[in-house]
């Protein structure tokens, strides 16, 4: 059986086909301002990538916070739901999920048949999501991968001190005119986030294996600051940006 | 040069009447506020000059400039000045000050000052924070409650918004009340988000003016929460920047059902004012001693 999961997020619009349990397609777009337009594409992209056409495909699962938006969606599931169960597909011994997006941060502890126990998360804030990374990136005037590179060449600690990301980046741009190096500033601003996204993961009990997701997975620096404030060892599986579509297109065959 | 669109008027202001020369006490508060920066000279118990400025990256600077203006023109010397308070987020790096005193209590004091003795429930809406204040009516602080870990409801957050549609902040409160009907309120408590939003509503063919109607009583309802966890009692004054934008001011207004009671010469200066009189009180105090 074929089928699709979307994942409309805040940013990106991800789409995941799977084939008889097996991943066949993934694309993905920048949600722009149609994000049902763009849901469209990214699904037909998906498909043209699969060799198969829209009719093959026998169900269409939405997830994500514009999950509702999607009419050609047959049912739609929680962002929650979908990351435990696509989390638990590539790494079945994962019992503790944190999934960090561009708006919105959670953490997730799971069952090893991929069940969601407890959760917890943040939506109302943009301190602890990539918006976060984002809006550091242009007071730094890098880009983020820039950004990443200089936090890894980082020496020295530099504290950032509040929580909005509106109040961080007029610190992040007082850091600057007192002459402390990018590299450092990048580094406290990844320490920052992860210090903010750990806190509210410890609302939920950590228990190992640890796996981070979401697009901001593919922030090495933000991993090894999670790694630091978690304690633990995280494990960051392959297209991290992918798991909740992947989950969608799971629990649609199921 | 690109417009900056986030600027506030800065301004200053001399009393024409009054000799310094005569006053038995000359004395300043200085409020080192993270975005606006004031310096209030007091000559006697009356204001004899303030000025109101842009933060500069260090609090020593920015007091120094602000200090500066209000005493350009006036034959003042800074060494002329008996007693400096220095007050606000930078009020612990004031060199020039002989005593840091918290900005709670100068907002109080400078509200009671300019308002009189009725005044009891004070707001103020800074460039980083919002403080629900209750004072006696000597303006001494009875409770207060802050929030300073948010840009929502602050002035900061209004900057970012008046970039982002390139509208002059002091623009702000007109343009929004210029709406045929009131729009809902912007839903994002976060600003960053808030900024997301309001581009959505742009692009659905909202007007600028809409835009920002939703995005003042967005603003005013959040303060609202925040007063109404400290209860309100009468009179009822507004400090800081955002008092002077009558879009929030008048949502407020409309929200709680009681009027702001206006305070002259600038409500921005309450800080400024309140360590100047902390100043007085702490000069006399040391000639009484003496």
């Amino acid at each position: 059986m074929i089928t699709a999961g979307i994942d409309v997020g805040a940013k990106t619009i991800k789409v995941v086909i799977v084939k008889d349990n097996k991943i066949v397609a993934r694309s993905i777009n920048p949600t722009g301002f149609e994000p049902l337009e763009t849901a469209e594409k990214t699904l037909n992209e998906a498909a043209k990538q699969a060799g198969i056409s829209r009719q093959d495909i026998k169900k269409i699962y939405a997830t994500g916070a514009g999950r509702k938006n999607i009419p050609f969606a047959d049912h739609n599931v929680t962002e929650v739901t979908a990351d435990a169960k696509g989390t638990n597909y590539l790494r079945p011994s994962v019992r503790t999920i944190v999934d960090i997006g561009a708006e919105e941060a959670r953490g997730i502890s799971c069952d090893p048949s991929g069940k969601v126990l407890d959760f917890s998360k943040n939506d109302k804030c943009a301190a602890g999501a990539g918006a976060f990374v984002e809006s550091m990136s242009r007071a730094l005037e890098v880009t983020v991968p820039q950004m990443i590179e200089f936090s890894h060449k980082s020496t020295k600690d530099a504290p950032i001190n509040a929580t909005c990301a509106v109040f961080a980046e007029s610190e992040v741009v007082s850091l600057i005119h007192s002459k402390i190096e990018k590299a450092d500033i990048a580094h406290a601003v990844h320490d920052a986030i992860a210090s903010r996204v750990s806190s509210m993961v410890r609302r939920i009990p950590i228990e190992k294996d640890v796996a981070l997701i979401g697009g901001v997975a593919n922030n090495t620096a933000i991993v090894e600051a999670m790694k630091k404030h978690l304690g633990v060892d995280v494990v960051v599986p392959e297209n991290p940006d992918f798991v909740s579509a992947l989950g969608a297109a799971l629990l649609a065959a199921a | 040069m690109t417009t900056e669109f986030y600027r506030w008027t800065e301004n200053t202001w001399k009393s024409p009447d009054i000799d310094w020369r005569k006053a038995q006490t000359l004395v300043a508060g200085i409020d080192v506020g993270s975005v606006s920066s004031q310096a209030v000279i007091l000559a006697d118990d009356k204001i004899f000059a303030f000025c109101n400025t842009r933060t500069g990256s260090n609090s020593p600077d920015s007091a120094m400039k602000a200090l500066g203006i209000s005493l350009d023109g006036t034959g003042i010397k800074p060494e002329d000045i008996q007693f400096i308070v220095g007050t606000g987020y930078g009020r612990v790096n004031i060199p020039m000050a002989k005593k840091a005193i918290t900005e709670i209590a100068c907002h109080a004091r400078g509200a009671n000052y300019m308002g009189g003795p009725s005044v009891k429930t004070i707001l103020d809406m800074g460039g980083q924070d919002l403080k629900g204040i209750h004072c006696d009516e000597k303006g001494k602080v009875t409770q207060f409650l802050m929030n300073d870990k948010c840009a929502a409801g602050t002035g900061r957050g209004m900057e970012v918004m008046a970039e982002l549609l390139q509208v002059p902040i002091v623009d702000v409160g007109k343009m929004s009340l210029d709406v045929k009907e009131e729009p809902e309120p912007v839903s994002s408590t976060c600003v960053i988000f808030a900024k997301s939003e309001a581009i959505g509503l742009l692009r659905s063919g909202w007007t600028k003016n809409m835009v920002l109607a939703a995005y003042c009583s967005a603003m005013a309802h959040r303060v609202v929460g925040l007063l109404e966890r400290i209860g309100i009692e009468k009179e009822f004054v507004i400090t800081g920047g955002i008092a002077k934008n009558v879009g929030v001011v008048s949502r407020i207004e409309k929200e709680l059902g009681l009027k702001v009671k206006p305070l002259s010469p600038d409500p921005q200066i309450a800080g400024g004012l309140g360590a100047s009189l902390f100043a007085r009180d702490l000069l006399l105090k040391s000639r009484k001693t003496a």
